[in-house]
This record gives structure tokens, sequence and C-alpha cells, in this order.
């Protein structure tokens, strides 16, 4: 009975993808029509649209798909860890920790793979930290990892200023770009899509484990479930999808925090349709707000962070105002 | 079965000094009730027989293993647990919740089936919240949700019950037919042990009673050696009046201004 209402939304979610990503291959400074893109996408259609759509807009697409899906698992994730239906990787300070690595990197002049592979260590710095501060002398509580994450993110606030401050003005363009979440079109959209299909796929077994969870630690632990390890699994899970996400897509806010609570007033609580469905409809909206960045202000773009925070912030607010 | 086993047994309340050890068993078919006052760690007593705290001395036993010998799970598809709070931070409905009550029984592979479906939906029956079924457990009154959490651990079906202040919030009716389940769940073999506040209640549906004293002590018998006006003012330093209605001793507080005993 269970399995087959998983189907249904997930089919829905699965057309909605594909549909959103034919849309965003087929606008940009030269628009091809929908029906010319169908076909270059089964192999047809003209040498230059060809280029232009599958080895141009095509990885970005791709890349703008993972981002959003990693950043929504692993909000849903933090969510459950946290019992908070407020939680985010970016309330958490991993963001911060990247930022502040990926700068870093900027500022001694680098680029490329070394931004990313710092954005990816501070993610994990920020992570441990966050962790290991939040655990302490052993009285581990949600509301003490949510405080200690978003004090530690303030302190990377403070970082990230300190270095915007000391950085010659040539570099502020990037690093700022950076900052508001810039999908880069030279990004290799393949680990994060591997990533994100084996945490769907892994999300099976644990999910169960996940709902126990999510009622409460002692509730779980009378139920079976090994509370602290669990909570261990998915909190480097969720860093993990974080850091990747970050690597491609510098910090891009709110997909984490809006996309499961969407999701959640729709089809429930069960992780195990949820997690899939998040990965799904994040890289769904990550794909459109590219889409929008992209012909906002044409030919300029904006970056896709500012889109997602836009509609982010307001979700925020209405969560909190509404929440007792 | 493996019954449930307290061995020189001393919770761990930080700052207290450690009072008598707890020294029982309980059997099959048994119901036990926990009376004390405010404070005095029943609900820690409960916590750490379900093994979600360690004691401080002593070990708590399910057969002839301690606890921290068993497997989690396993330790789950024998004892089930009736928490005093809850935490419904995330939407979820009277049925999904009575649902996890199966989580013990399924491999991570599993999906619930139609038969832990089939009993989720008969422990809300027998709870009488079935009709809820498909609303969600934050939008029920105090006493719906004290029936699901109930209902939750039935569809568990464990061997040994602990329950915290399982009357909680329920109206006269629904405490009656809440601890004629219990009643009637020990008398297929299974073993009841839970915190009260209402003593009469304990006189009722209790044949084993165990008292907490706020110095420390802490006695523990069969009901009738147990429930004796004495012993309950010590343990609640409040003056009763005993009747006996229907051959079963009722307990009412004397009013106020009367002389305190102890």
């Amino acid at each position: 009975m269970h399995g087959y209402s998983f189907l249904r939304p997930l089919i829905v979610l699965v057309l909605a993808a594909a549909l959103s990503m034919v849309i965003s291959v087929s606008i940009g400074s030269s628009a091809v029509a929908l029906n010319e893109t169908l076909s270059v996408l089964f192999g047809g259609g003209t040498e230059l649209q060809q280029t232009l759509i599958l080895d141009l807009r095509l990885p970005r697409t791709f890349t703008a798909f993972a981002t959003g899906g990693l950043l929504a698992v692993a909000g849903a994730l933090m969510q459950v860890l946290l019992r908070n239906p407020l939680a985010d990787p970016y309330v958490l300070g991993l963001s911060g920790g990247a930022a502040v690595g990926a700068l870093l990197a900027m500022m001694a002049g680098v680029a490329g793979v070394v931004v990313s592979g710092s954005a990816f260590a501070g993610a994990l710095l920020s992570t441990f930290l966050v962790f290991g501060l939040a655990h302490g002398t052993g009285s581990w509580t949600p509301s003490r990892l949510l405080l200690t994450g978003v004090v530690v993110a303030a302190g990377w606030g403070a970082l990230i200023a300190l270095i915007l401050a000391m950085s010659p003005a040539r570099q502020l363009p990037g690093m700022l770009y950076w900052l508001m979440g810039d999908i880069s079109p030279a990004a290799n959209p393949l680990p994060g899509l591997i990533l994100l299909a084996l945490v769907c796929l892994l999300v099976f077994p644990l999910g169960r484990s996940l709902n126990v969870l999510a009622r409460g630690s002692m509730q779980a632990s009378a139920l079976g479930v090994s509370v602290r390890p669990l909570e261990w699994v998915i909190y480097i899970l969720a860093s993990l999808l974080t850091a990747t996400a970050v690597t491609m897509a510098g910090s891009v806010g709110f997909v984490g925090l809006v996309v499961p609570h969407m999701l959640r007033l729709v089809l429930g609580n069960d992780q195990r349709l949820i997690l899939p469905a998040c990965a799904l409809a994040g890289g769904t909206l990550l794909v459109l707000a590219d889409t929008l960045a992209r012909i906002v202000i044409a030919p300029e773009q904006l970056p896709v962070g500012v889109i997602t925070a836009l509609l982010g912030v307001p979700t925020f607010l209405y969560l909190l105002h509404r929440s007792r | 079965m493996n019954p449930l086993q307290a061995r020189q047994l001393v919770i761990d309340i930080p700052g207290r000094t450690s009072g008598q050890p707890l020294d029982f068993t309980v059997e099959p078919g048994q119901v036990w009730g926990v009376l004390g006052p405010n404070g005095v760690g029943k609900t820690t007593l409960l916590h750490t027989l379900a093994g979600l705290r360690a004691p401080r001395n002593g070990a708590v036993q399910l057969g002839e293993r301690s606890l921290t010998d068993w497997k989690r799970r396993r330790i789950s598809q024998q004892l089930g647990v009736v928490f005093q709070d809850r935490q419904d931070g995330f939407p979820a409905t009277v049925l999904e919740t009575a649902l996890i009550g199966r989580h013990p029984w399924l491999s991570p592979w599993q999906m619930e089936t139609v038969e832990d479906q089939r009993m989720a939906l008969e422990a809300l029956q027998a709870l009488d919240v079935a009709h809820l079924q498909n609303r969600l457990v934050n939008t029920l009154s105090g006493g719906e949700r004290q029936r699901v959490a109930i209902a939750t651990v039935l569809a568990q079906a464990p061997d040994t019950w602990l329950l915290d202040e399982p009357t909680n919030h329920l109206d006269l009716h629904h405490q009656v037919s809440v601890l004629g389940l219990l009643k009637a769940q020990a008398a297929q073999g299974c073993s009841v042990f839970m915190c009260l506040h209402d003593l009469n209640l304990a006189a009722r549906w209790c044949d084993h009673i165990l008292l907490l004293f706020p110095d420390g002590d802490a006695c523990w018998g069969p009901s009738q050696q147990m429930l004796v006006p004495a012993a309950l003012e010590r343990l609640y330093g409040q003056k009763l009046m005993t009747a006996e209605i229907d051959g079963a001793p009722v307990f009412v507080p004397a009013g106020s201004s009367d002389p305190q005993s102890s």
C-alpha cells in the first residue's frame, strides 16, 4: 500500500524536472524553440544548435540540478537531525566555512579547482567545529547544536567581512559573485549527480529510522534505533552533500529550507518519500532559478543565490511567524 | 518471555544521595504501579529500566542478560515505553504514528506490510482513536494524543510495558478503559510497570506497588501490603482518609486544615 503511494508524486516530480531542464536549455542569449530543443536532445538539429545546447547549456543545467538537489536533501536531513523544520546547512554555518575557504583561495590569487577544494575543506572544517563544540562534555542536544551552528556562522560572517576588506579591489567582483551563489559553467556536474543518486538509494534502508528519529531521540531509542550513530551518519552525509554543492555553485542559500518545507506540506513527512522528492524538486527549483537569473537582466546574469534568497527569506519568516 | 529485573539498581539523579537500591522482578502477568511525590525520580527510574539512561549503580536485566548486552532493536521488541512528553516537531497522521510502533519488527529493507497496517489500525481501535486515523497528531487534544501514544506501543506488541503516567489527560471513562486494556495485556502473559499519580487507580488496578520516598527510601511488594495509610501519608506528606468500596481501599486527602501527620 505504501509503495504505490510513493510512486505517483515521484513520477510527477521526474516529469517536472525533465520539463524544467528542457526549458532551461532552450532559453538563453540565442533562444531555441522547444521542439527544436527536443530534437537536439534526441540527436537531431543543426551543428550550431547541438554545440549550444549539448556542450554549453546542458552541463550548466545539470550543475544547477545537482546543486539544488544536494542542498534540498542536505536541508531535509539536517531538519530531521535537529527535529527543527528551520534547520538548514546555511543556518548551521557550513556555507560560511566554505565561503571563508573559497575567499582565502581567491585572495591568494588562485582559481578553479583550488577554490572548490578550499571551499570543500572549509565546509568540512565547519562541520567538525560545530559538531565538536556542540558535543562538548557529552550532553548533545538539538537546540545546543543549532545555537552552536548559528554562532559559528556569525563568526564565519565576520571573517568573510575581514577578507573582503583586505582584498584588492580587482578581486572583489569575483568574490561577491561567489558569495551570492553563482553556478559556474565550467563545473563538472557528474560527481554531484552521482552523489545525489547514491544518497537517494541509501535513503531507502535508512528512511524508516529517520522517520522514527523525527519523533525525538528518546522515542527513537525506545523503538530500537541506535540514535547516536544514526545522527553522525546524517550529519556527515549532510555536510558532504552541502560541501559538494558549494564547490559547484558557491553559496546558494535557502534551497535546503524552502524545498523540504513545501514538500512536507503536500506529501507528509515520510523520509522515504521526502528525500528523493527533495532531490528532484530542489534540482528543478534551482534549474528554474538559474534560467531566471540568466534572463532577468540579459545579457548580464544575476547570481542564482539572489533569486533563491528572494524566495527563501519570505518563506523562512513565514515559517518562524507560524511556528508556536 | 524475558522478565524485566532491577538488580541492586540505583538510579542516577545528579546531586542526590543514592538511597536504597532497588531489587525486584516484574513477572509475567503482573501489573506494577510506582507511587511517589513529584520529583522523586519516577520518570528517571522508568527511563533507566528502559535502558535509556545509565544507572548510577547496579543493573537492569532482561531475562538473564543485562540490558547493555542486548541489541537496541532486540530490546525494543520486548520492551515498550509510553513517554510522558512527546515531540511532534513534524506533522504526522495518527495512523503513521501508530505504524512506527512496528519499526522494531521490520528490517531496514522492508516496507510496512498489510499485516503491520492491520495491527496499527487494531491498536487504534482498541484505544478508541481509529476514527482519527487521518488527522494530524498535533491537532488532537491531550487525551487523544495520550491514547495514540498507547496505541503505538500496543502496535509494537512488547512483552513488558513501561508507562509514564498513562492516565494523564484522560477522562474517567478512558482512564478505566486504558487500565483495563493493560490488565488484559497482563492476563495474556505480558507485564506492566507504570508510574501513577492516582492512588485509587493504583489500588484498583495494580497487584504490585513500588513506593519511592523523597528521602531515598523505597519499598515494594504486593499491593495489599504496600497500600497502608501510614506509609502513604509518609510518602506524600499528606494526611489521608480511607474508606472501603467494593472490597478495595479508597484514599481521599484530608482537608488542608487538618494537622499533618508525619
